[in-house]
């Protein structure tokens, strides 16, 4: 029996560093290829020596794909393809491709400028690994060889988040990467087809929440923000130039023109423009309502979002700052920090996760005094908030997936053991189909029962079509090919004769009436005892029972003998036995 | 599988294609040359135009290519190859009870949707003081003076369409990307290839299991820029349907594109203005990428280009958001982000300015000598009629012609006299006759369906056979009304075994590398899928306690018997008879083959080639015995 095997290298029973292996009908891929932000060493990356000790990964994958631009989904990517080896397929959407070289850029800049370690990815590597990268269209059947297709379908979470359908011959696996199953405020919801996949992978970062919360942390965010501005506070919100900050900057934009506010909101120079672009040209990919009212007003184009300059840093009066970058380790955001933080009036948003070792992640964790360089400390007084903005399908939304798609099994990663266990019990529950949630490592095997295609003679399928009734003996010869055809036709195409073997039987009977009279006795006779077979009286003076033909004359001799001749075909054996045995006996007398 | 032809209309093709059981419409042109027909529909009174005498008519008429050669009600499914291959949608799917889906790409429904915007716009803005409808009466219009008097089918010249009735058509469109493969009814799949002629322009392949038909309409090999066309895809058809070549056959883009500039630069030396009348979508990005890299080299940066459409700024807005669809130079630009046209950067720096019309801002801002850009291109209707009026006097002004649609004489007829310098630089990026004839050569189709346009050089050039499809076996012609029964045979159908049926079949050799299994199994058809499965095992007769003779019941049919090959030779099979002692045998030779009498048992036994009759008494034993003997020599599939 074929199987399909999943084994995740990162994401299983866990958050980041997804990379997840599947096998499916002889052919090798890989989905996502992310890196872990908890860790500094080689935990960071998947072990990619799972695949192959020594080699190159491209001799045992057939592709890779990425599912979006976020670093624990393909931070790993130039470390794979470039310092590992990989010269194979990379396939990932349009904005996907746009985006993630530049935070793999970013992220290279921070381990290697900042935190000085070497033996990491280069940005030439970065741009050697894209230049390996087949953009994908949405619903786009892609066929990465002969026999194994992708297709990617909107997922929602970031822009350009895909959900992929991996389908070698009959057996499939879709892989949703992070989707969101509710329309945000620049995405749309994820959607698939009932393609009922023998395994669907999704993740469960947010297996046991119920409730749409993502509505009520932008209230929270709103409110925080208003509150310090009411204040005459000023709030700094470090974020990464792509993704959330186009979101928090819908957001804050749409919120100011609401309730009529004047304090300035600032965007730190160098991401503004460039990061909002991406938006505006890839505005296909966002939700129904901007994609509708672009051309009127691109909701990209910020009215109350202004560059920011280093100077206003100190102008009096409220104001909100995007700054990068987002954990508050160096450049613009870490400046402005340092120049808020004694003021207790003032508030910073962490809208993400913040890497160990990082400014972001010391205040998050309580610490009120830093060191900063030199024997100085900084004294933090100002507010902390933590937020966290990502779009993940809650337990209703992972349900919800699982009936637009019908799969046959269920595998959860990227998520917590312990929630994952609570969806897992419902999801068995509620669709009666197994779930899986393996660890890092481990492997699902699921078996498969294909049905076998095979090809059919239009006369032969019209025939038995029209029949209505089950088919008689059709043969299959096996040429390459599986074709199923008529029997006839099978012996002409194999060269073969059909020998027709029949057999006449005379049976004698004593019934005192006419030879049409016994003709109709026999034939309601046969009626009554043969249930369920076919039996006509012919006008040419026959009763065909299925094929097989009785005629009756009366003996030469005494016309009250009757000779029945009974012939059949080989094919009728046991009906044509068994009606010779049953006419030999008489009629009963009680016919009519 | 039959080609229902509604249109003859080479590049506004209308098809309809019945293929296992599904009926799909290929394409829905509007042919508008009928408009030329017609006066101008000036946006300001014109005194000149108002004051010509007779037939003065405003009937905003455009001619619908379709009749009723089938009920439009039965169409399963439209499908869209471009923009300009859509423009009769509303008349097909509102009114004619028609519930089928349509489907087209993204840019194609959404550029599509603006020039019917743009059409309908241009029609209602002017609404018409009387409408004349009787000369469409045949007697009347045997009255009227030529070429009105020659037209042909005039009873089929609709009236224009509404905005609601766009809208209700273009909700029927399905979505879908390059090389997605929709089920149609499980009995067909379609999938839209990328051809190369504009922004989500698409070729269709419409496939089943053992059939492929190729649709190709509109697509271009030149390097524009849409995503390039992809030919391999359309390899191994049966039959390949083809139209939307290039109307233009002996203009190449590139030297019209020249000429355009030169002109253009010339004129406006001269202090002139040059008007060009185009669509709002289509070779005009190609116009004002080439411009963008003209004006400087040519110091024109300070001519003002205007392009005045209703749908002006949407056309420009949304060729920017199709990274996806366009060539992979334009995607690179994207992924910087840069927008993918040069265009966005002229309306920056203000050397590009769109108006919705030449009312309201334009009127303040204008300022001569320009470039204007405006439709329609027959010159009927639209801005354009303005500034024909405008600057058709004065011999410093030049009009250029780049659309290839309407014949520049017939548009500028009710201009005349025209001071005003015409130029003619048709651009057409469709493919050629030398282009088709080697992607023909490279996808080897087995039938090729054409319009009969294509089987016969242009009249005006009858001996240029250079601009004909010369193919062997010769291209199937069609033209407006023909019905084509395709050449096609199917033969072959899928089915899928389950596999518990799979598992129990038991194939045996019969010849080297061919197996034979017979398969008994209940067919399923559903959906056009069809399954076969095992045979249910009938439930187990209750013991019935009733009926004593159980011998009566009939014999449940298990397995099927085999089937039997071969002959059974006399001389053996008399041997074999004899050492089970049947020895009292008569042989009697026939035409076929042999009887044998066997005379102790009174048994007949007729052997021929291809068949053996046992005739017997009612002796079970004996005729068992003589079955087991004869299966000996015959072997069993």
């Amino acid at each position: 029996m074929p199987e399909i095997k999943v084994t995740p290298l990162g994401a299983g029973q866990d958050v980041g560093r997804s990379c997840i292996l599947v096998s499916i009908g002889g052919k090798n891929i890989m989905l996502d290829c992310g890196m872990h932000m908890g860790y500094n060493d080689d935990r960071r990356f998947p072990d990619f020596s799972y695949i192959t000790q020594n080699g190159r990964l491209t001799d045992f994958l057939d592709c890779l794909i990425i599912s979006h631009f976020h670093l624990d989904h393909c931070g790993a990517l130039p470390y794979m393809s470039e310092m590992v080896g990989y010269d194979g397929p990379i396939y990932m959407t349009h904005p996907t491709k746009a985006i993630c070289p530049i935070l793999l850029e970013d992220f290279r800049k921070i381990t290697v400028d900042k935190k000085g370690e070497t033996n990491f990815f280069t940005s030439q590597m970065i741009k050697d690994c894209m230049k390996k990268v087949i953009p994908l269209n949405l619903h786009q059947t892609v066929q990465v060889d002969d026999e194994l297709e992708i297709k990617a379908y909107y997922a929602g979470h970031v822009l350009g988040a895909a959900m992929v359908h991996i389908k070698v011959g009959s057996e499939s696996v879709v892989y949703t990467g992070d989707y969101n199953m509710t329309p945000d405020r620049h995405l749309g919801a994820a959607w698939i087809d009932k393609c009922r996949p023998d395994i669907l992978i999704s993740e469960s970062t947010y297996a046991t929440t119920i409730r749409d919360s993502k509505r009520c942390r932008e209230r929270d965010f709103l409110k925080k923000v208003h509150e310090s501005i009411e204040r005459g506070g000023k709030v700094l919100i470090p974020v990464f130039a792509l993704g959330r900050a186009q979101e928090l900057c819908i957001l804050l934009e749409t919120f100011w023109e609401r309730m009529n506010l004047k304090a300035p909101i600032y965007f730190s120079t160098g991401l503004t423009e460039k990061a909002n672009h991406y938006y505006k040209l890839f505005i296909t990919w966002t939700n129904q309502k901007i994609r509708k009212t672009f051309v009127q007003r691109n909701m990209f184009e910020f009215k109350h979002i202004k560059a920011f300059d280093r100077s206003y840093a100190d102008n009096p009066g409220p104001m909100v700052v995007f700054a990068t970058p987002g954990m508050l380790h160096a450049g613009q955001s870490l400046q402005i920090f340092k120049k808020w933080a004694g003021n207790e009036k003032n508030m910073v948003i962490m809208p993400g996760y913040c890497v160990q070792g990082t400014i972001g992640h010391k205040i998050l964790n309580g610490q009120r005094k830093l060191e900063m360089e030199g024997r100085a400390t900084l004294d933090v007084k100002l507010q902390v908030e933590y937020m966290s903005f990502s779009a993940h399908a809650d337990a209703k939304g992972i349900m919800q997936l699982i009936r637009m798609a019908e799969p046959r099994n269920m595998v959860l990663v990227h998520g917590e053991a312990v929630k994952m266990e609570f969806l897992k019990g419902k999801i068995e529950q509620e669709f009666s189909i197994d779930c899986y949630m393996p660890a890092n490592g481990e492997t699902v095997t699921v078996t498969t029962n294909p049905s076998v295609p095979v090809d059919i003679s239009l006369n032969l399928l019209k025939r038995e079509m029209a029949l209505g009734g089950p088919l008689p003996d059709p043969k299959k010869p096996h040429d390459q090919i599986l074709k199923l055809v008529s029997s006839e036709q099978a012996l002409k195409e194999l060269g073969l004769n059909e020998h027709q073997l029949r057999f006449t039987c005379r049976v004698q009977l004593q019934d005192p009436h006419s030879d049409p009279d016994t003709l109709h006795r026999i034939y309601t006779h046969l009626k009554s005892v043969l249930k369920g077979y076919t039996i006509q009286h012919l006008p040419d003076g026959t009763v065909m029972v299925e094929s097989i033909v009785i005629k009756v004359s009366s003996s030469a001799e005494d016309p009250n003998t009757k000779v029945l001749l009974l012939s059949w075909s080989y094919q009728d054996e046991d009906l044509g036995s068994f009606l010779s045995t049953l006419l030999k006996k008489g009629l009963p007398s009680g016919l009519c | 599988m039959k080609l229902y032809c509604l249109s003859g209309h080479p590049t506004l093709p209308c098809n309809v294609l019945k293929f296992k059981s599904t009926t799909i419409m290929l394409d829905c042109g509007l042919d508008t040359t009928s408009v030329l027909n017609f006066l101008p529909l000036p946006l300001v009174h014109s005194s000149r135009l108002s004051k010509l005498p007779g037939w003065v008519s405003k009937d905003g008429t455009v001619n619908l290519e379709k009749r009723e050669l089938l009920d439009l009600s039965t169409i399963d499914v439209i499908l869209i190859s471009n923009y300009h291959c859509m423009m009769a949608l509303p008349y097909i799917t509102e009114h004619t009870g028609f519930t089928g889906t349509v489907y087209a790409t993204e840019p194609t429904l959404q550029i599509g949707r603006l020039l019917m915007e743009e059409l309908v716009n241009f029609m209602e803005r002017v609404p018409k003081a009387q409408s004349a409808t009787c000369w469409k009466n045949k007697e009347i219009q045997r009255m009227l003076p030529g070429p009105l008097k020659d037209a042909v089918d005039v009873w089929t010249w609709k009236r224009s369409y509404s905005m609601q009735e766009v809208n209700s058509a273009l909700s029927k469109v399905q979505l879908v990307g390059y090389s997605q493969k929709v089920e149609l009814f499980g009995a067909v799949q379609i999938s839209p290839l990328s051809s190369g002629y504009s922004l989500g322009s698409s070729n269709w392949i419409i496939q089943s299991h053992h059939e492929k038909v190729s649709y190709v309409s509109g697509s271009s090999l030149l390097t524009t820029h849409p995503q390039p066309m992809d030919q391999s895809s359309l390899k191994n058809s049966d039959v390949l349907i083809l139209t939307g070549l290039t109307q233009m056959p002996t203009a190449n883009p590139d030297g019209m594109l020249g000429e355009f500039c030169s002109n253009l630069a010339m004129t406006i030396r001269a202090g002139g203005n040059v008007l060009v009348p185009c669509y709002s979508s289509g070779v005009i990005y190609d116009l004002l990428e080439c411009l963008y890299q003209f004006i400087e080299s040519a110091s024109l940066g300070t001519t003002p280009f205007y392009f005045i459409s209703p749908v002006a700024n949407s056309s420009l807005e949304f060729s920017q958001i199709f990274a996806e669809w366009l060539c992979h130079n334009k995607q690179t630009k994207v992924y910087l982000p840069e927008p993918p046209f040069p265009h966005a950067e002229l309306i920056q720096t203000n050397k590009l300015k769109h108006y919705p019309s030449i009312h309201g801002d334009f009127s303040s801002e204008f300022r001569q000598p320009c470039v204007v850009f405006t439709g329609h291109p027959s010159l009927r209707f639209g801005d354009v009629v303005h500034f024909m009026e405008l600057w058709g006097k004065s011999s410093l002004n030049t009009i250029i012609f780049t659309e290839p649609d309407f014949s520049y004489l017939d548009a500028l007829a009710p201009y005349q006299p025209l001071a005003m310098k015409c130029v003619y630089c048709p651009i057409d990026t469709r493919l050629n006759f030398h282009q088709v004839s080697k992607l023909l050569k490279e996808v080897q189709p087995l039938h090729v369906v054409c319009p009969e346009q294509y089987t016969q050089p242009p009249l005006t050039q009858a001996h240029r056979s250079d601009l004909m499809l010369e193919l062997q076996p010769p291209p199937m012609p069609y033209r407006r009304c023909s019905v084509l029964n395709l050449p096609f045979r199917r033969r072959y159908e899928r089915v899928y075994i389950l596999p518990e049926l799979a598992n129990s079949l038991v194939p045996s050799e019969i010849k080297p590398g061919i197996s034979v299994a017979t398969v008994s199994a209940v067919l399923h058809s559903k959906d056009n899928k069809h399954t076969l499965q095992s045979v249910p095992k009938p439930p187990p007769v209750p013991p019935s306690k009733k009926r004593k003779r159980v011998i009566e019941e009939p014999p449940v049919v298990l397995a099927p018997k085999p089937l039997l090959s071969g002959a059974v030779p006399l001389e053996a099979f008399l041997a074999t008879l004899q050492k089970h002692g049947i020895t009292e045998v008569k042989v009697e030779e026939t035409a076929d083959g042999h009887i044998l009498h066997l005379q102790a048992e009174d048994t007949l036994i007729q052997l021929e080639e291809d068949g053996t009759h046992i005739v017997c008494d009612n002796n079970e034993p004996l005729r068992t015995t003589l079955r087991d003997l004869v299966l000996r020599f015959l072997q069993k599939l």
